[in-house]
């Protein structure tokens, strides 16, 4: 029953991924070993089509996977299944503590979340790195890529991947 | 009171609108919620923000729901859930639906195969921003090390590898009270 798996990872990744959009790829990367709903190339592709699109990139991603999984309704089963856990816990939260106390606690819990989340999400780069870098020319452009984004952070990163898409063309990558 | 319709549709146009993640949420949050709506002060807000950050969960999903039950109880928190992801969910959906048609398109294949070159850098660059905020000192190193290895090494599932790494952290601590 692919719906109730898509629902049950998903929900699995809306209570363990703590942070941003982005913690959410070594997740899915997972779900490429497991599953035969996506490859890595096509969540390659999926990273950067919900970086480029309106909505939260986690969101956006658990949307796309669901999607690429088993089609619109896989879409929306994947996405209820990211939001449950906030649902649930951000209520229960409001009810007994409303404020940066509960973070306090947290805190603790999060002091060897976060350096293992970067782990995680440094690992995830390098596989989608092995499939994206094939030669010698395309692991210059992606140094290159990242001292220019490292230099100019404050760029969208809307347009690096538009201009990536042109660059890809024009070298015929 | 605020309507439940109002609530719905306030989240999914800061849904509509928030290209990237959670933080780039934040500026659109404060002009609805906070300047136009009055639904929650600037430090409220800031204060629903920074624990969305440290909660489980999406971000942008985190604060949506604790604005949503502040203003109408459960029933408002899941209004405003779903207000912020529903834009996703049809974006999404089209957007995957015409590319899957383009996909054996020799253009389109070139065009991927530049902008994953430029998602590795992305990656690359948000962990180097991660890495300033979120590893301190020599035991913090020692902590991303350990997850690393336990990735590479023993191929633990990323679900184990946080597990694992928060009891480590939670055992660290309170062994430097004692």
């Amino acid at each position: 029953m692919i719906y109730l798996l898509l629902f049950v990872e998903f929900f699995k990744i809306g209570l363990l991924a703590i942070g941003g959009g982005l913690v959410t790829i070594p997740f899915l990367m997972e779900l490429t070993d497991k599953y035969d709903w996506f490859t890595r190339s096509q969540l390659a592709d999926m990273i950067a089509v919900s970086e480029s699109t309106p909505g939260p990139i986690g969101v956006n991603m658990a949307t796309y996977a669901g999607f690429n999984a088993s089609g619109f309704l896989g879409g929306i089963v994947a996405t209820f299944g990211l939001l449950l856990p906030s649902l649930i816990i951000i209520i229960l939260i409001s009810q007994f503590v409303m404020k940066y106390q509960s973070c306090m606690t947290f805190q603790n819990i999060l002091f060897g979340i976060r350096p293992a989340v970067l782990a995680l999400i440094l690992y995830a780069g390098y596989i989608l790195a092995e499939l994206a870098v094939k030669d010698i020319k395309g692991g210059i452009i992606c140094a290159v890529l990242f001292l220019i984004i490292h230099r100019f952070k404050n760029v969208h990163p809307i347009f690096y991947i538009l201009g990536g898409a042109v660059l890809g063309i024009v070298l015929k990558l | 009171m605020v309507g439940y319709f109002e609530l719905f549709w306030t989240f999914f146009k800061i849904g509509l609108f928030t290209f990237g993640g959670g933080a780039a949420m934040l500026p659109l949050l404060k002009r609805e919620v906070v300047e136009r709506k009055h639904w929650a002060g600037d430090e409220e807000l800031l204060d629903y923000y920074s624990i969305g950050q440290c909660t489980p969960g999406i971000i942008a999903i985190n604060t949506a729901t604790f604005i949503g039950y502040k203003m109408r109880g459960v029933f408002g928190a899941i209004l405003t859930t779903f207000g912020v992801v529903v834009p996703s969910v049809i974006i999404i959906t089209l957007v995957a639906a015409v590319l899957q048609n383009f996909m054996d398109n020799e253009y389109v294949e070139e065009a991927f195969a530049g902008v994953r070159l430029v998602v590795v850098a992305l990656i690359l660059q948000a962990v180097s921003e991660l890495w300033i905020k979120g590893v301190k000192g020599k035991i913090g190193i020692a902590f991303f090390v350990l997850a690393l290895g336990l990735l590479v090494f023993f191929n633990l599932s990323p679900v184990l590898v946080i597990l694992i790494a928060s009891a480590a952290g939670l055992a660290y601590l309170r062994g430097i009270k004692k």
